[in-house]
């Protein structure tokens, strides 16, 4: 298999890879999956429909990364996909998704993927994935990304999300059901402009004793972009529970924070915080005082918070 | 030489009326010197470093850096003339480790001269290097940082904003050191530290004080010091009554 220059570098702004990765991977370009080659502990098949895939992680795998990105290059190509990702006992890995969209043209590209994660009792698994966009023409590129999470006992998983330019219109939908002694650690990144919208629902169930829950936001709005952010956190049991949600708004933006507790147990410790503000005059004028512009300084200031 | 010549500013007051906070300034500084500006809070010090630094404006008044007249240049760019500040409050940045602010401070510093920035100001660059200027450091790690950035850019005219506020004694110590061997008699460098700390006030060649936005006193310590000590006494007894006796 060969990639052109453009899904080359597509595939490297989402994953960092710059060829095919060794070991288990997924690569699926234009609705068809180019690469899929499995290891001795991962194996990957495809759903009878062929629209997605099942991965399976034997029990005990440790430090495997796996690679399962998703590349749209063909104008208004609009797919939906479901994977299935099943993560043994007691194993340890690393699995980088992500998808990226060329558009140049003047209709529509349209991502929905639903990503179904069982991890087994012990596991660990670190998630991470990134949504970019790009492409001159009227077109929109549209991510709907549906992600559906259970730690069962014992299990621990941290899912980073980050999606930073050229997405017009999302919406992320993101449930989680932690069972006792689970601990599940969701970290968003944001970043919209122009007429962009995007909408952001996470609710986390924890259910078993012990069971933690954390949903970190950072987020940037620009120009006349729309945000809208729920988080909810759901405590049935005695349990921990803590939402963040930090925003920048800047320009024309709005941005909606609406964070949620929900406690049925008198042991549930639960906690948000959420702020929304510009950024302020002071830290402008640090940076301006060490030599940066106006416009460099307010960069810096914006890579570091969604770093 | 650093020249401010008649500075005039004005802020909004509490009432909604004008309040003049800096009235009618004028100072010189010279390369080679360490200056020390002390005095009453309120007095104006703060302001002054930040018309130094273009933070703030004047509303009459002029400015030069040997001989360039800088009162209307922005921010940036007397950055770029070698004029430093070290904030009196440094602000947090989310996201930016110590190590970004020093290399954004001195672009291309290497690991070598970043790390000893660090240490002088009592950094470990194991413990530290990665650390966000964020929520999570106190007040006192807040102004290490901030000294370490401008002690990396080795400015020209380099203000320094009570540098010993919050730091612990130890550092302090340490610092004095540090700017004694860096400024001290440094032929290129003008440097100003704004300070109450007795210790920071033995190595300045000249102090000024600053009240109601006016130079009340200029000299060497030995020529100043009864000035400072009377008026502290004086307010103390004011204040305090006469049973209280102060020792500085
Ligand atoms: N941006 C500002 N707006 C209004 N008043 C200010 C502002 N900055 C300083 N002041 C006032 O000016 C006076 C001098 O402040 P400052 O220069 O910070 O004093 P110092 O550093 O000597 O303690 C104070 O009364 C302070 O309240
Ligand atoms: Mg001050």
């Amino acid at each position: 298999m060969k990639f052109d220059n453009l899904s080359l570098d597509l595939l490297n702004t989402i994953s960092n890879l710059t060829e095919i990765p060794d070991g288990a991977a997924n690569i699926r370009v234009d609705g068809q999956a180019v690469v899929r080659s499995s290891s001795a502990n991962v194996t990957i098949t495809p759903r009878e429909d062929g629209q997605g895939f099942i991965l399976e992680v034997k029990p005990g795998t440790i430090g495997e990364t796996v690679h399962v990105p998703v590349l749209i290059t063909q104008t208004g190509l609009q797919e939906t996909v479901a994977n299935t990702f099943i993560i043994g006992e007691n194993s340890d890995i690393i699995i980088i998704a992500g998808c990226g969209i060329h558009n140049p043209s003047h209709s529509d590209s349209r991502h929905d993927g639903v990503h179904e994660f069982i991890v087994k009792p012990g596991a660990r698994l670190k998630y991470i994935e990134k949504h970019y966009g790009q492409g001159q023409g009227k077109g929109k590129r549209i991510m709907n990304p549906t992600t559906k999470i259970n730690l069962q006992s014992g299990a621990s998983a941290e899912m980073e999300m980050t999606q930073i330019k050229g997405v017009d219109d999302t919406v992320r939908l993101t449930t989680a059901h932690i069972e006792d002694k689970a601990s599940l650690k969701i970290v968003e990144r944001l970043m919209t402009d122009g007429e962009q919208a995007a909408e952001s629902d996470v609710q986390l169930n924890i259910v078993g004793r012990g069971g933690s829950g954390q949903i970190l936001s950072r987020s940037v709005a620009r120009d006349k972009s729309i945000q809208v952010f729920r988080a909810a956190l759901v405590g049935r049991v005695e349990c921990t529970g803590h939402v963040e949600c930090d925003s920048i708004i800047m320009d024309n933006a709005r941005i909606s924070s609406i964070p949620e507790l929900v406690a049925e147990d008198s042991e549930a410790v639960l906690t948000h915080e959420a702020a929304i503000g510009k950024i302020a005059g002071e830290q402008l004028i640090k940076l301006m005082s060490l030599g940066l512009t106006e416009q460099e300084a307010i960069d810096v200031i914006l890579d570091g918070f969604l770093r | 030489m650093l020249k401010l010549e008649n500075l005039c500013m004005t802020v909004n007051g509490d009432n909604g009326q004008g309040r003049e906070i800096i009235r009618g300034l004028n100072l010189e500084f010279e390369k080679g010197k360490i200056y020390a500006i002390t005095g009453p809070n309120g007095g104006g010090k703060t302001s002054i470093a930040k018309l130094v630094m273009g933070i703030f404006k004047p509303n009459s008044g002029h400015i030069y850096l040997n001989d360039e007249e800088i009162t209307n240049l922005s921010i940036s760019d007397r950055a770029h003339r070698g004029i430093t500040y070290a904030f009196q409050q440094p602000p947090r940045f989310k996201g930016l480790t110590i190590e970004d602010m020093i290399k954004i401070a001195r672009p291309g510093i290497d690991q070598l001269a970043l790390r000893g920035a660090m240490r002088d100001v009592g950094l470990c660059p194991e413990d530290y290097l990665v650390r966000d200027v964020g929520p999570g450091l106190s007040g006192g790690e807040m102004k290490r940082v901030e000294i370490a950035q401008v002690l990396a850019r080795n400015a020209k005219v380099t203000i320094f904003d009570e540098p010993e506020a919050g730091v612990d004694l130890w550092t302090i110590q340490k610092l004095i050191g540090i700017l004694y061997n860096k400024f001290k008699d440094n032929p290129e460098s003008i440097t100003i530290i704004i300070t109450h700390n007795e210790n920071i006030l033995r190595i300045c060649d000249e102090i000024m004080v600053i009240q109601n936005g006016l130079v009340q006193a200029r000299g060497t310590r030995e020529e100043i010091w009864h000035l400072i000590k009377d008026d502290v006494e004086c307010k103390m007894k004011e204040q305090c009554g006469e049973l209280l006796t102060y020792e500085i």
